[in-house]
């Protein structure tokens, strides 16, 4: 049956309303040989945005390595999956939610959660851990506290109530957020190896059954018109408000359960959450992936709302929906599951042969060639998505299945330099006049960030083994239906826009280099990394010089590291009032402790130990807070690392944290360097320091790559590791004591410290937030 | 100016329509457990109580509706609606401290966020 032209056909203005181009609209009319309907136009808007296509960043990511023994599952997929052993697998996704954040902060970040939840738990994976990092504005502006206020109580009402722990993040403040902010959510999933499911739908008549919450008007056009245009004016923000999408945890929680007892149950073929674009998306996907058409019956979806259009059912982002594809003859006993667990389960479509084979049912599997022959589309045979208005009745879209997401334009945008780069390279701020005392610097960059993690339940399913606020959170691989195995998983997200904002290409690098060695501080190796890339706006040719400088810079490390890429997810338009977020790639390194027999040594000191940095000695303050926080000053070259001896410390860390009761306290050195980390060692556990032989503020500040302080009973045998992995190690001082010391650039109580330290974030914020306070 | 006095307000706060209820929602799952079958499209909000001195009605509904999109609800998800709005008996008011003596604005939702 042809469609029925729309009765207002879409014109002009319609798909330039939708965000389409004038190209992308004629793309659309050449690929279905005809004018699209208001349905097709829809479908194409939001799959065809940025949000859902990566159509500016496709190109550069192609570049990314991502493959290794142990993946499973690479990017492309809802998540990506990596054999851990012991016939485990463990499945990992970070996604934005930043916009929507930044229009409703408690619903745009719990809609988050749930989102990222989805994607794990559609792999049969059991979700066991979130990880949130978050950039704002400064907090000296109220609109920034209600944000933050705002997005930790979304996250913690969501990830609390859904019984998922929050087991860490990142927190940066900077200016340049201060009217887009930056909420990445990543969850981590563990599934027995056979259980992996992928969202495909195979043999023809099969059954797509929508599970969950019933449809209404939320999020409709949200992706397109949230995630893919910058924001204006306040007025703008004003007009953007009606599809704010709510979230409901409990409806999720069903839904968890439903649906890794359908997997578990082998009922189901293939199951995909419904996440941007919805229902458009999730039918052409499972289509598409399993090489097959849909037919879907658009009044079967159940609404919450009158009078909804087709297009508004097929493009709505309802939170907690599902899709499976079920054979007929399961499709009972899917219903008493999900009876038994309160959620919805709906028909609404069916999985039909491909084009060329359709009206053939009898040949398949015949080895008959296929021809193919469409006058519709010059698309090789394959499966079409058709939208219809009741069982038999108009077809209000017709489409080739996989058209809209593989056909999704595709930019090589212009990207260029900086033009002043050479010139801010050359401006290093080494030429800064020293301080004369460093004590004051170091407090200002004291921050603990437990007003937040205290409202997350970070201990939800009793595997966490070392929680918020360390290096890498530390979890036990367990989980109900999982094979039992005495390892550890070992997380860490990282970020750097000082270093990016300097150096895209290195910067990023030196970041892989830090979230490796933060995991290695967890004793783990590493296995894994999935990374989420906040940039501007793509049309400015800088922006992609960003990206694609961070996309190699990214490559180069996890190559050097044999770290592969298994996901990622990118945010770009970040700006506000014409001007771009620092590029903030957020990179998340996943790593596997091979035996976890005792809870690792954590940022601590412990009183008489001796302090021992290992790693190379540098001075060098490009991109430092010091240098950008401190003293304005963002230009300069970052101290470039040695990705071979990187990797020899990953293994020396790893193996001295691993060894019973050698070390009582391990920090590697990031933001602040040697001062902040020094000082948060000794904030965490009580105990002062008195260090020496530091070079002045640049060693005492400097962030370069790949170093990390231990407190040992046993310095000797530290040295001795050090030197058999070809490590520099050098004793600075030792713990004890009520204050810190490092002779000739700070001296400060403890006391004292800790209040600058306490104080940074909850000072500002609402102390009724804070269960410390209560 | 006959009306100035003390009036007593009720707000409606309610999520706007086509918002996500899911209290709303689970409310009206529970109900047929407790034999109430017949009850459809529960939505949950909150109702606020006060009193407010005004020189007229109008103006007392002026700055309620002010103030309720103003810190009462959320304008981004929430609607609000002044459902009843009556002067208290007896009550006198003091000169100077009446709402309506100056311009107020009304469109609720026109700010309420720094």
């Amino acid at each position: 049956m042809e469609p029925v032209p729309s009765e207002n056909p879409a014109g002009e203005a319609l798909h330039r309303a939708l965000g389409l181009t004038d190209d992308e609209a004629a793309q659309i009319t050449a690929i279905l040989g005809r004018p699209p309907t208001h349905v097709e136009l829809a479908m194409y808007a939001v799959m065809w945005s940025e949000h859902c296509s990566y159509k500016s960043s496709r190109l550069h990511l192609r570049r990314l390595p991502t493959e290794a023994p142990q993946v499973l599952v690479g990017p492309g997929e809802n998540a990506g999956v990596v054999d851990v052993g012991d016939g485990i697998a463990v499945a990992i996704r970070i996604e934005s939610h930043n916009h929507p954040s930044a229009v409703e902060p408690y619903q745009g970040a719990a809609t988050g959660v749930g989102g990222i939840l989805r994607d794990i738990f559609t792999m049969g994976a059991r979700p066991i851990a979130l990880m949130d990092p978050l950039f704002f504005g400064d907090l000296d502006d109220p609109r920034t506290r209600w944000l933050v206020e705002g997005v930790v109580a979304g996250i913690s009402g969501y990830g609390n109530s859904v019984g998922v722990p929050t087991v860490g993040g990142e927190l940066t403040f900077a200016p340049g957020y201060a009217r887009n902010p930056l909420v990445n959510v990543l969850c981590l999933g563990v599934l027995p190896v056979d259980r992996l499911v992928l969202g495909r739908a195979s043999g023809a008549g099969n059954l797509a059954v929508l599970l969950g919450s019933l449809t209404g008007r939320d999020g409709i056009g949200g992706v397109s018109v949230l995630a893919s245009a910058g924001f204006g004016a306040e007025a703008a923000d004003d007009a953007k408000r009606p599809s704010v999408q709510v979230g409901d945890p409990f409806e999720e929680k069903r839904l968890i359960e439903a649906c890794l007892e359908l997997l578990d149950r082998h009922l189901v073929v293939g199951i995909q959450d419904l996440g941007g674009a919805g229902l458009a998306c999730a039918t052409s996907e499972t289509a598409a992936r399993g090489g097959m058409g849909m037919d879907v019956d658009v009044r079967a979806v159940p609404r919450r709302e009158d009078g909804m259009a087709p297009f508004e059912v097929m493009t709505s982002e309802s939170q907690e929906r599902m899709l499976a594809i079920v054979a007929p003859a399961d499709l009972a006993a899917v219903q008493a599951v999900c009876e038994r667990w309160e959620v919805r389960a709906s028909v609404v479509g069916t999985v039909t042969e491909p084009a060329g084979a359709a009206g053939a049912a009898g040949a398949v599997g015949s080895g008959e060639v296929v021809t193919g022959a469409t006058t519709m589309s010059a698309h090789p045979p394959a499966g079409r998505l058709r939208i219809l208005d009741g069982p038999g009745g108009a077809v209000l879209a017709d489409v080739p299945a996989a058209s809209l997401s593989d056909d999704a334009p595709l930019y090589q945008r212009p990207l260029a330099p900086p033009a002043d780069l050479q010139q801010r390279r050359s401006a290093d701020p080494a030429a800064l006049p020293a301080p004369s005392d460093c004590t004051s610097d170091m407090l200002a960059m004291l921050l603990d960030p437990a007003w937040v993690f205290r409202q997350y339940d970070h201990d939800l399913l009793l595997n966490t083994v070392v929680g918020p606020g360390g290096d890498a959170v530390v979890l036990r691989l367990a989980a109900p239906g999982l094979p039992p195995s005495g390892k550890g998983l070992a997380l860490s997200t990282d970020s750097n826009p000082r270093w990016c904002s300097v150096d895209p290409r290195l910067g990023t690098e030196l970041l892989v280099a830090e979230s490796a060695l933060n995991v290695a501080c967890g004793g783990a190796h590493p296995v894994a990394l999935v990374n989420c890339l906040n940039f501007g706006n793509p049309e400015h040719p800088e922006v992609m010089w960003q990206l694609s400088e961070a996309v190699d810079g990214m490559a180069s490390a996890c190559r050097a590291l044999g770290i592969p890429v298994v996901g990622g997810n990118v945010s770009l338009y970040n700006e506000s009032g014409g001007a771009d977020i620092d590029p903030t790639p957020v990179v998340a390194v996943l790593g596997v402790v091979e035996r976890l027999e005792r809870v690792p040594p954590s940022v601590a000191l412990a009183d008489g130990g001796t302090i021992v940095a290992l790693g190379p000695r540098t001075t060098g303050l490009a991109g430092s807070r010091w240098a950008v926080e401190r003293r304005g000053h963002r230009g300069g070259a970052l101290t470039p690392w040695d990705a071979e001896e990187h990797a020899r410390l990953l293994g020396l860390v790893a193996d001295l944290v691993g060894r019973d009761g050698l070390l009582q306290g391990v920090h590697d050195v990031a933001d602040g360097g040697i001062a902040v980390a020094l000082a948060e060692c000794a904030l965490r556990s009580g105990v002062g320091a008195r260090v020496g032989g530091i070079d002045g503020h640049g060693e005492l500040f400097s962030e370069a790559a790949g170093r990390v302080l231990v407190c040992t009973a046993d310095p000797a045998a530290v040295e001795a590791a050090a030197a058999g992995a070809g490590i520099g190690a050098r004793v600075l001082g030792r713990a004890g004591g009520d204050r810190i010391v490092v002779d000739g650039l700070v001296d400060v109580t403890l006391a004292e410290a800790a209040a600058a330290w306490r104080g940074a974030l909850a000072d500002h914020l609402d102390p009724s937030r804070d269960p410390a306070t209560s | 100016m006959p009306d100035v006095g003390r009036y007593e307000v009720l707000v409606e706060v309610r999520l706007r329509p086509g918002i996500a209820d899911p209290q709303g929602a689970t409310v009206e799952r529970a109900l047929p457990a407790l034999g109430f079958d017949a009850v459809h499209r529960v939505r949950v909000g909150k109702a606020i109580r006060f009193e407010v001195d005004a020189a007229d009605e109008r103006a007392a509904r002026s700055v309620t509706a002010d103030l309720a999109g103003r810190l009462l609800s959320n304008p981004v998800i929430e609607d609000t609606e002044v459902l009843v709005c009556r002067p208290v008996d007896g009550a006198t008011v003091a000169s100077g401290a009446v709402a309506g003596a100056h311009d107020v604005h009304t469109e609720a939702g026109s700010g309420g966020r720094p």
